[in-house]
């Protein structure tokens, strides 16, 4: 009896204050209370799990020639991994093009490993039932860019060409509803539904948005590659899929690279 | 010898002032380079063929132009702008019987369905409206988006009755016979949404008991 | 077994936080996969944390906490280098236990 008259009070004086707090934050919008709850939940994102996993198939032997990721030159020397993301995409002078993260993993994977590039490409995100190694893979690299300013270079002509390309596609409109990139992303302060979108050609959304991926959906319970997010994107414009790390997805991921450039990288993110 | 100055003046203060690699934004080469790569770098999954990398003509100019930003930034030359809209206005199918007007409680459901045309949806199952991704329309759903602009009150804001659901039927069934190079989908002349679908969403718009208009 | 669990341990002004992060698939058992055949329940059903040995939390979870759980509780007391051991329990009877060191 005297427990719960206690209890009750203590539910009383728990709405009371939560009603006090909800009026002292009036001003406060809902993207500012999801940045306060992720804040929150900064030290428990699951990425974790995919990035030790990711280090794991890096130094592991593996493939028809048995060897492991640790010679792959991501653009910073054999085996440098350490800030290599935060420079990618960039130009390979040895596959004399330029390549994202993902198209680097499969070349390395390729050459060192001998797994043909078909059966990488075939499995290129994570599903319920099992992970992509390669997105894993892609999750460990991209952490050791934690805290390391974007810097992307568009010096070489194959890198400026693929900026160039990669802007084109942002604003190519086709398919049954007109979309394009630009339809959600050219414009500042709109969102679909509650979903704020960042305008991608603008540095201060392009940085944000650019440097939180590859990231953990909490509502998929994976964690998503730069690459699944384009390919996603596609989905929704109603377009058909863009092929795995093609030069098409590497163009686009250049001109959000590109215009990111500057912002601190502070992936792998956490995300709805 | 002047002009030739003043031209290279020209293209070091555009290099000084743009963004990292502007000097080739206007290259017909790069534009027939990135045609080839999206015909090369798509594919057929579920629904979604390649061939809905295939641009008409309006897409095609769409891409190089805008007409519809807010912050004044259009660039499409009028000619071009009044050509390509008189050519959309033309493929609008009217209503035969000259009703506009359907089911607003058939519409709000239409309206809230962001469902259609993904490679992830299914061939027989009908395209939802996707309204509420982008606009405001019933008062009492706060889950809207903004790339639209509100709906909100819609049938008190746009003259005569008469004159409100025709240009609400020909907006919906498309739009870009008013804005060339609007963002909404032409959901009538694309095959998105039937006549009575659209009609539907009309009634959504102008019925006095519709919530939009509440 | 289980996977295991990312655990932090700090201590300030005397009172300990650990913030724990676990690997659980977390099925309610109501979900339908692909084949609309439904997915077996599989869920965490106790977290125990022991300082030295002492239990200082025990929690009841269920099918409405989200896949790979986190979990941060404070309690009082604690000096850098004592042992936090984690231990979880599911419903199919699988377990896990981790510890790590308190930091300063």
């Amino acid at each position: 009896m005297n427990t719960s008259n206690v209890s009750k009070v203590v539910m009383l004086l728990a709405l009371a204050t939560s009603y006090v707090a909800i009026a002292a934050e009036g001003g406060v919008s809902d993207s500012d209370r999801i940045a306060q709850y992720r804040e929150m939940i900064s030290d428990g994102n699951p990425a974790d799990f995919d990035e030790m996993a990711g280090e794991e198939l890096w130094k592991k032997p593996g493939g028809p020639k048995n060897a492991s990721l640790e010679k792959c030159d991501l653009g910073k020397g054999s085996g440098v991994v350490k800030g290599a993301y935060a420079e990618m995409p960039r130009y390979f002078k040895d596959t004399d093009r330029v390549q994202d993260l993902e198209s680097r993993l499969m070349t390395c994977m390729n050459t060192l490993q001998g797994i043909p590039e078909e059966e990488i490409a075939a499995k290129p995100f994570s599903t319920e039932q099992k992970n992509s190694d390669i997105s894993t893979l892609a999750t460990y690299v991209v952490g050791q860019s934690k805290g390391i300013k974007m810097a992307v270079s568009v010096k070489h002509p194959k890198e400026k060409e693929a900026y160039e390309i990669g802007k084109r596609i942002f604003n190519y409109r086709a398919g049954p509803y007109d979309f394009s990139c630009s339809t959600c992303h050219a414009t500042s302060g709109v969102r679909i539904r509650m979903q704020d979108l960042p305008n991608l050609n603008v540095a201060k959304d392009a940085q944000a948005a650019y440097t939180s991926w590859p990231a953990y959906r909490v509502s998929q319970g994976l964690t998503r590659s730069f690459e699944w997010r384009l390919n996603d994107c596609f989905r929704q414009q109603r377009f058909p899929e863009p092929k795995f790390a093609s030069e098409a997805t590497i163009a686009l991921t250049m001109y959000s690279a590109v215009n990111a450039n500057g912002a601190e990288y502070a992936g792998p993110g956490l995300k709805r | 010898m002047n002009a030739k100055l003043i031209f290279g003046m020209t293209i070091t203060l555009s290099l000084a002032t743009a963004m990292p690699v502007q000097a080739d934004s206007k290259s017909p080469y790069l534009d027939a380079k990135t045609a080839a790569i999206i015909k090369r770098d798509f594919r057929d999954k579920g629904i979604a063929k390649a061939d809905r990398v295939n641009q008409d003509e309006l897409q095609v100019a769409c891409s190089k132009y805008r007409d519809d930003m807010p912050d004044g930034t259009n660039d499409m030359p009028n000619r071009t702008k009044v050509n390509l809209e008189e050519k959309q206005l033309k493929s609008i199918k009217w209503p035969a019987d000259g009703n506009f007007v359907g089911d607003w409680k058939a519409g709000e459901k239409l309206a809230q369905s962001g469902k259609g045309m993904t490679w992830s949806d299914k061939a027989d199952e009908p395209a939802g409206g996707n309204c509420y991704n982008c606009h405001q329309l019933s008062s009492k759903e706060i889950a809207y988006g903004t790339i639209g602009p509100s709906l909100l009150n819609y049938a008190k804001k746009h003259g005569s009755r008469e004159e409100s659901e025709r240009r609400a039927y020909g907006h919906i069934y498309n739009v870009k016979a008013y804005i060339a190079c609007s963002n909404m989908p032409r959901f009538g002349s694309m095959g998105i949404l039937s006549e009575a679908q659209i009609k539907d969403l009309v009634a959504l718009l102008m019925d006095p008991e519709s919530p939009v208009n509440k | 077994m289980g996977n295991p669990m990312k655990i932090r341990a700090a201590v300030k002004d005397g009172v300990t936080e650990v913030k724990i992060l676990m690997q659980h698939e977390m099925e309610t058992g109501l979900r339908k996969d692909a084949d609309g055949n439904l997915v077996p329940a599989c869920f965490i059903t106790e977290v125990k944390a022991q300082h030295n040995g002492r239990t200082v939390l025990e929690a009841q979870f269920g099918q409405s906490v989200s896949k790979n759980p986190y979990l941060v509780f404070r309690f009082k007391g604690g000096v850098a280098g004592d042992k936090i051991t984690i231990s979880w329990v599911d419903n199919k009877g699988d377990t896990r236990s981790d510890e790590t060191a308190i930091s300063a």
